[in-house]
């Protein structure tokens, strides 16, 4: 069975909110929209988003690092708010895997926002439905686009190419490659929920430098320690004498 | 979470229904044992259901405005294999259409006995479709509780005292209801529903009591490293991806300080709990017939503060990615 999911890297994600912009963009005219903002000019703003950046300070100052972490629908593969649904309405799609709402059956109880531990559903005041990100279904399974076009949104958006999309239970696609040697991981795995997208960790690039690179322990007359005449410039190799 | 007044007036009011019914119908029970005596098919069954029949109309009426959409609200019963508000949506009308024909035959007075039982058990139709109605009743408790208990991520609501306390509650109040209807219309049955009611009362505080301490010993399974996926003991939210309100900020915070959501738990233990039992025994003790309904009026509010804090008292998982604004 396939199961479409996005793969987030937050390594390489810089928080510049392409991905959130580019959804509001393509869903909120597309099959999943619209996606209305109210007051938007107002004091108290409002809006319904499929796909938000979060920011978060790790450590205390001055030992901190910045995570921007893109949150959005994870498309579970057991996900908690399709059997709480009265209507059916909140439905799982079986040939892809994609989690989808159908806004013709929803009565706009909210009880599958309730059942969400990721708060991933957002309710549309002005349609009075449930709302949620789809993966950009109007997009991948379109096949008059070509196929590298045949992806969400946001993973096109995304200037670093943070967002890798496949299906993640081949295990040839790159996004399960990504998983499983990046350490990809699921969020709040606690819950059992199975969450189809997946998260790689922030990956620190340490240079470690030992004494012995220093100081050239196979020059026999150890002239690193003489003081020298006149200035050496920035390293000791560059200089033939 | 944010309490809803459509669901706190849907909750109360369905469960006074539910308890008024199981207490016309238990009181019929003990006549027919000629434990208590007889009371009149009309005045007091008929009028009696259709005053449970109004409670429960009142509560489908307030549960509609929870609805984004209430025309479609007919949807709601094709998942019952999995959806729990769904079952309840079934329950609901069939346990109203069982009430209502309940007040009908006795309203009609066909109260014949249809056939005799070991020649002592005279069983008519009233007992039978009675008989239905409070499986019903009690189908609908369990229903609407497990709404809140299914939902394992808000562990304030994951437990069987949740559906002990929406059963217990709702025929405290209903039993309530009924020693006052009974006061209120002058039949000999104050006494007898006003015990009960006392017993359903104490019995309920003892699993309220009993989900409080739970609530407050709590651990609670969720936590940030888990949620963000980064195991370090000092991270903060310093920004959730917009400046103003969305459906998150809303839906599932109460927005009220501390105290008073303790106020609120206090409040309601002494409407739901204290206030109604000393105003039964009062009554019990001055031969009061205006004590019940006051009893049943203070309980009833203290039940809708007893709702809002079961609400406000859940706390969900989502909200630990919308900790800071800027």
């Amino acid at each position: 069975m396939t199961q479409l999911a996005l793969v987030i890297d937050l390594n390489v994600c810089v928080g510049c909110h392409a991905c959130v912009t580019s959804c509001k963009e393509w869903n909120t005219s597309g099959w999943a929209g619209p996606m209305p903002d109210e007051r938007a000019y107002d004091a108290d703003p409002s809006g319904v988003f499929f796909n938000r950046v979060q920011t978060y300070e790790i450590g205390v100052f001055p030992n901190t690092e910045t995570l921007h972490f893109p949150k959005s629908c994870l498309h579970c593969e057991d996900p908690p708010c399709v059997p709480v649904c009265p209507t059916g309405a909140s439905y799982k799609r079986e040939d892809n895997g994609v989690v989808l709402v159908d806004y013709d059956k929803c009565i706009g109880c909210k009880y599958c926002s309730w059942a969400c531990p990721y708060g991933a559903r957002e309710f549309d005041e002005q349609g009075k439905v449930m709302k949620k990100c789809t993966l950009c279904i109007d997009r991948i399974t379109d096949m008059t686009l070509p196929e590298s076009e045949r992806k969400p949104a946001c993973v096109l958006a995304c200037p670093t190419s943070a967002r890798i999309y496949g299906d993640v239970h081949d295990p040839g696609s790159e996004a399960s490659q990504a998983i499983r040697e990046q350490g990809g991981y699921q969020l709040m795995p606690e819950w059992g929920t199975e969450p189809a997208n997946h998260y790689l960790p922030r990956r620190k690039i340490r240079m470690h430098i030992h004494e012995d690179e220093l100081v050239r322990a196979d020059n026999p007359l150890s002239k690193e320690g003489v003081e020298l005449p006149f200035d050496q410039g920035e390293t000791l190799d560059d200089v033939a004498w | 979470m944010h309490p809803a007044f459509s669901v706190i007036f849907l909750t109360t009011l369905i469960g006074v229904g539910q308890g008024l019914f199981l207490a016309l119908y238990t009181g019929q029970v003990y006549t027919l044992a000629k434990l208590l005596p007889a009371q009149d098919s009309v005045s007091f069954y008929a009028f009696g259901g259709l005053l449970a029949l109004l409670f429960l109309i009142g509560g489908l009426l307030a549960s509609f405005f929870h609805l984004g959409h209430p025309e479609r609200a007919w949807r709601a019963a094709s998942q019952w294999r999995t959806s729990w508000l769904s079952r309840e949506v079934i329950v609901l009308p069939v346990f109203m259409f069982l009430v209502a024909l309940y007040a009908v035959i006795h309203f009609l007075g066909w109260t014949m006995p249809l056939f005799v039982i070991a020649d002592t058990l005279a069983v008519d139709l009233t007992l039978i479709i009675g008989f239905l109605a409070s499986i019903a009743a009690f189908a609908l408790f369990i229903s609407t509780a497990m709404i809140y208990a299914c939902l394992k991520f808000l562990q304030e609501w994951h437990s069987p005292l949740t559906v002990a306390n929406y059963t217990l509650l709702g025929i405290a109040s209903g039993f309530m209801l009924a020693a006052a209807f009974s006061a209120y219309t002058d039949v000999d049955l104050v006494v007898f529903f006003g015990v009960w009611a006392v017993i359903f009362t104490l019995m309920g505080f003892i699993t309220r009591a009993a989900s409080l301490i739970r609530n407050k010993q709590l651990r609670h399974k969720f936590n940030l490293k888990s949620a963000i996926g980064v195991r370090h003991s000092q991270m903060t939210q310093k920004a959730q991806g917009f400046m103003g309100g969305s459906f998150n900020t809303r839906e599932f915070f109460h927005g009220k300080s501390k105290a008073l959501v303790q106020l609120v738990k206090y409040t309601f233990l002494l409407l739901v709990f204290v206030v109604p039992v000393l105003l039964v025994g009062a009554s019990y003790a001055l031969e009061s017939s205006t004590l019940p309904i006051f009893a049943f009026v203070a309980q009833y509010l203290g039940l809708m503060v007893e709702r809002w804090y079961f609400f406000a008292d859940a706390k969900h998982p989502q909200n630990l990615y919308y900790q800071s604004m800027s």
